[in-house]
């Protein structure tokens, strides 16, 4: 195992970044938009009232037009890791698989067939099993995100399995560990609180348009009812999980926490950075101050992450140069562990050449003591773990703050749609309606945090981006980024077009 | 009760389903081979429409199926999925852009500003059908004719040609399955077309089209057939796993296990029996006769490359580095933890027969491809 040249590993990380940015601006609509379609539906079948199914057919227009994309997109994810993550596919493979199998037998079939009766049904089935179609393809895309979390959740806290030197890969020891692992399970929650948040700001949004333009306004304010409810529900959910993902990036990653915070000096008791601004000279290990302007949140950051006002929560310096009084190790003394680790790999695979049982026994011993740190073996110099620190930062602040605004938002709407009359307040119809981007942003950037937070790791600990690449010239990869690059970016306009015309049609105007 | 299965026992039962989601996969590629006949089947844009809807009730299920193929894979043979996606790259990405191109063009075809036009859709349409299921066929037709490459001693892939896989291309006798692969899912297509459509017109332009196809179909499928059957093979010791070469192996495996030659000769039989019934006693009847012949042909073939020692990817290269199942699987306890999950499998099978059979008792009609209160492509 060598590291691959620098060009080569940036170009394929910019290409799965580009392809998954991609996917996930469809995804969350799906998961979002299936549930309160099959909500919608069920108060037409409970009260027979035709209105309702108008309502329910409208966003399930979208619906589909949304679909289509995020398939179209999810299929290239699926090949990617072996296209462009040989090694990773072969080093992690027996353990990362698995949940992409059970994906694409619990989920997606599940999925696409329901998807079917909910289209052309309506006049072939019975309602009740169209409903239950309806609420299946809610189900079978909401399954769909778990276990392909799942499979991410391992990526950042690898568990359940052993390494196997004669093949050089890791292998499944226990599925359950994998499958429920704490940060799979956060992960989850999260993610999918994510897509309800977009679903439900797609839907106030685009109701508080029509209403702005005065089209349809009695369907529009009841969808703007369900819209304004389920979102003020789900959004107090996100805030939730997300502080409990935050919780498990503190136990798991802590430099990913650090790197969120630009807490380089690690202290007790810490507090959250509400805003501030990156000083861009600040280095590892020197006495510049981090932060400009900054305004600080006490002992929230202790808190969130160890549920502790108490704890110690580390800092950049600490985790890159070891802070002995807190007993943290130092990114060096790992690197000089990782080594141990590789070299007694390359030991072993000697020995066993020429079928030296003892030395193979030897060999065995030491690799699998420095197992663990067998990824910081590849790691040139200390500050190598550190990820770019601006990008994580500013990611997660904006996260933060829409998320904090996404609740008053709901809130908002929906007391003045219940107490009062929502079509006199123009500016709060109009605030609903430049929210819809907001809730993308939002999620691109939590995606940000998440991956970039990890680097250099594409295996957190085990396997640096550098060595899960598949050998090829970068001259291919830089193809291949463009060629998705721009059919992505054709279809995705393609998708907005069609979307804004069927709003443009409304409600009523297609049935 | 998978548990107390030997490795080689799990390698085979996960062998046999990869061979069944191929055969499954390749009998659902009639939505491809539909889409190549978009234009000869019709005579106006209203009879267009028909088979542009009557095949996207179905594409999610092909797509699935694929998607499927490629997760099974990736758990159950991960060095396959290592070795043959990094290494053939510019191979399974032309796959890959003729379905993602398809994936949009049903919901997207007749959309009011749709960007394109459905001209556009109508060709990404016919792209994914032709050259997709030509790229495909090479892709599956490399099992036998091997592939440029070697693993070293961490068992990553190394290429040896800067093509990356359109190599592949330069093969002639890859397009025998190739080609034979193109006018057999337009057959099937064919018969499901007669099943679900009910309209005189475009049933006899339909039987006119199987009866052609199935001419050019055959020579290609029997040089297939032959090519394979005569060629020297790779095979590994059972013990040592080391990889000698054998000739006519493919031939000794269908006589060494009967039922595999059975099952081959059965499928065929069966395509052939429902091509006869199609065309010269015009009944509509063959889409499922069709669609079992194809599945077991595909699954034997799958079978015979994969079960008897064989060697279901020769590298061209390095012949030690080929993959056979005993090599390329999951651990015992991935193995074992998958095949929980493939319980679920009949399970699914059955409610997509289900939801099948609900939906296509109504024939797709002129009067209801015209009705507003029905979602149209
Ligand atoms: C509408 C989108 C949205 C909003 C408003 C929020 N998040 Fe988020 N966040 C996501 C959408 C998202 C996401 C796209 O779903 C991510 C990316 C990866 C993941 O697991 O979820 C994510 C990741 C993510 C992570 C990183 C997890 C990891 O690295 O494994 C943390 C710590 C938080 N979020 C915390 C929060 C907090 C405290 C929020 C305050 C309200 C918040 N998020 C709002
Ligand atoms: C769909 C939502 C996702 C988005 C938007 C997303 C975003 C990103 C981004 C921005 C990067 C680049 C990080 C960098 O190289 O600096 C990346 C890398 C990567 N992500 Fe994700 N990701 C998503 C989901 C996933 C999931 C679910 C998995 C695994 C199952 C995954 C696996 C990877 C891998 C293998 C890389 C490349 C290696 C690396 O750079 O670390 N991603 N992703
Ligand atoms: C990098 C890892 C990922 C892979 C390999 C992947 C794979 C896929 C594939 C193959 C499809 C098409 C399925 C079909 O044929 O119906 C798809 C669609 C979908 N994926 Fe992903 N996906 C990834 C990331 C994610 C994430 C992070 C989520 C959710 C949190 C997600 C949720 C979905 C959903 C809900 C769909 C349904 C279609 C739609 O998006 O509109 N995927 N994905």
């Amino acid at each position: 195992m060598e590291l691959m040249n620098t060009e080569l590993i940036d170009w394929s990380r910019a290409q799965f970044a580009l392809t998954a940015l991609y996917h996930f601006l469809f995804v969350p609509l799906t998961l979002g938009l299936s549930f309160i379609v099959a909500i919608m539906e069920t108060i037409y079948v409970k009260t027979g009232d035709q209105r309702w199914k108008t309502i329910t057919r409208f966003w399930m227009t979208l619906f589909a037009i949304n679909f289509a994309i995020g398939v179209a997109t999810g299929l290239i994810m699926e090949f990617e890791f072996g296209t462009n993550w040989a090694n990773y596919s072969w080093f992690v493979g027996d353990i990362f698989g698995a949940p992409l199998a059970v994906e694409g037998i619990l989920a997606f079939f599940m999925e696409s067939t329901f998807f079917a009766v909910m289209f052309f049904g309506w006049n072939k089935v019975s309602k009740g099993f169209h409903l239950v179609s309806t609420w299946l393809v809610a189900v079978g895309s909401n399954l769909s995100a778990f276990w392909i979390l799942v499979a991410n959740g391992w990526m950042q806290y690898p568990v359940g399995m052993e390494f196997n030197p004669d093949t050089v890969r890791n292998e499944m020891a226990n599925f359950w560990d994998v499958a429920l692992s704490p940060v799979a399970v956060a992960k989850f929650l999260h993610t999918i609180g994510s897509g309800y948040v977009i679903g439900a700001l797609f839907v106030i949004g685009i109701s508080a348009w029509m209403i702005l333009k005065g089209r349809d306004v009695l369907e529009a304010k009841r969808s703007m009812v369900v819209g304004a409810s389920f979102g003020l529900l789900v959004s107090i959910f996100l805030a939730v999980s997300g502080d409990e993902s935050a919780h498990q990036v503190a136990q798991q990653q802590p430099v990913k926490l650090a790197a969120m915070e630009g807490l380089y000096k690690g202290e007790e008791r810490a507090g959250i950075i509400a805003v501030g601004i990156l000083n861009p000279d600040k280095k590892i290990g020197d006495d510049l101050p981090p932060l400009y302007g900054d305004v600080e949140i006490p002992y929230a950051l202790s808190l969130l992450g160890y549920h502790d006002i108490d704890a110690f929560v580390p800092g950049l310096d600490d985790l890159v140069l070891g802070n002995e009084k807190y007993g943290i190790e130092g990114a060096a003394s790992k690197i000089e562990k990782g080594k141990i680790a590789v070299q007694a790999l390359q030991s072993y695979k000697e020995a066993k050449k020429i079928d030296d049982k003892i030395a193979m026994a030897e060999a065995r011993k030491l690799l699998d003591e420095y197992m663990p740190y067998f990824g910081y073996g590849y790691l040139e110099k200390p500050t190598d773990i550190v990820p770019p620190i601006a990008l994580t930062f500013y990611s997660f602040h904006i996260m933060v703050g829409l998320g904090t605004w996404f609740i008053l938002l709901f809130l908002i709407v929906l007391y003045l749609t219940m107490a009062s009359d929502i079509t006199r307040f123009k500016k709060i119809l109009w605030l609903s309606v430049w929210s819809i981007p907001l809730g993308y942003i939002a999620a691109e950037a939590g995606w940000v945090v998440a991956e970039v937070g990890r680097q250099p790791w594409a295996i957190q600990d085990l396997m640096p981006v550098g060595i899960a690449a598949t050998h090829i010239d970068a001259g291919n990869v830089k193809v291949s980024f463009w060629l998705f690059a721009v059919l992505f970016t054709v279809l995705l306009i393609a998708e907005i077009k069609i979307m804004l015309r069927q709003i443009a049609i409304g409600i009523k105007g297609g049935h | 009760m998978f548990e107390t299965l030997s490795l080689h026992a799990l390698q085979v039962y996960w062998w046999i389903i990869i061979a069944l989601l191929g055969g499954l996969f390749v009998f659902i590629m009639f939505i491809q081979g539909g889409q190549t006949l978009l234009n000869q089947l019709s005579a106006s844009d209203q009879e267009k429409s028909m088979l542009v809807n009557s095949l996207g009730r179905k594409w999610e299920l092909g797509f699935t199926t694929l998607v499927l193929f490629g997760g099974a894979l990736f758990a159950a043979f991960p060095k396959f999925y290592a070795t043959s996606f990094g290494g053939a790259y510019w191979l399974w990405l032309g796959i890959l852009f003729s379905f993602i191109i398809q994936a949009v063009s049903y919901e997207y075809r007749k959309k009011e500003s749709n960007f394109l036009g459905a001209k556009t859709y109508e060709t990404f349409l016919f792209i994914n059908g032709s050259v997709g299921t030509i790229l495909l066929g090479i892709a599956i037709s490399t099992f036998f004719s091997g592939a440029a490459f070697t693993l070293d001693d961490n068992n990553f892939v190394h290429w040896s040609v800067g093509t990356r896989g359109l190599e592949a291309l330069m093969e002639p006798l890859n397009y025998l399955l190739a080609i034979a692969m193109y006018f057999l899912v337009r057959i099937i297509a064919g018969m499901y077309f007669l099943n679900n459509i009910d309209h005189e017109p475009i049933r006899t332009r339909t039987r006119a089209m199987i009866k052609r196809n199935i001419v050019y179909f055959l020579p290609f499928f029997l040089g297939f057939v032959g090519w394979v059957l005569m060629k020297d093979v790779y095979t590994y010791h059972p013990d040592t796993l080391k990889v000698t070469q054998v000739s006519m192996h493919h031939l000794y495996t269908f006589i060494e296990l009967p039922y595999l030659a059975g099952m081959f000769l059965i499928g065929v039989v069966m395509v052939l029996v429902a091509v006869f019934n199609s065309v010269f006693r015009e009944k509509n009847c063959c889409i499922f006769t069709v669609g079992i012949g194809t599945v077991l042909t595909v699954m034997a073939l799958l079978l015979n490359v994969g079960l008897n020692h064989t060697i279901y990817y020769p590298s061209t290269t390095d012949m030690q580095s080929s993959l056979s199942i005993a090599n390329s699987a999951g651990s015992h306890y991935t193995l074992t933890a998958m095949s929980y999950a493939s319980l679920m499998v009949p399970f699914v099978l059955a409610y997509i027969a289900f939801v099948w059979h609900a939906m296509d008792k109504v024939k797709i009609t002129e009067e209801e491809i015209t009705s507003a209160d029905e979602h149209q492509y």
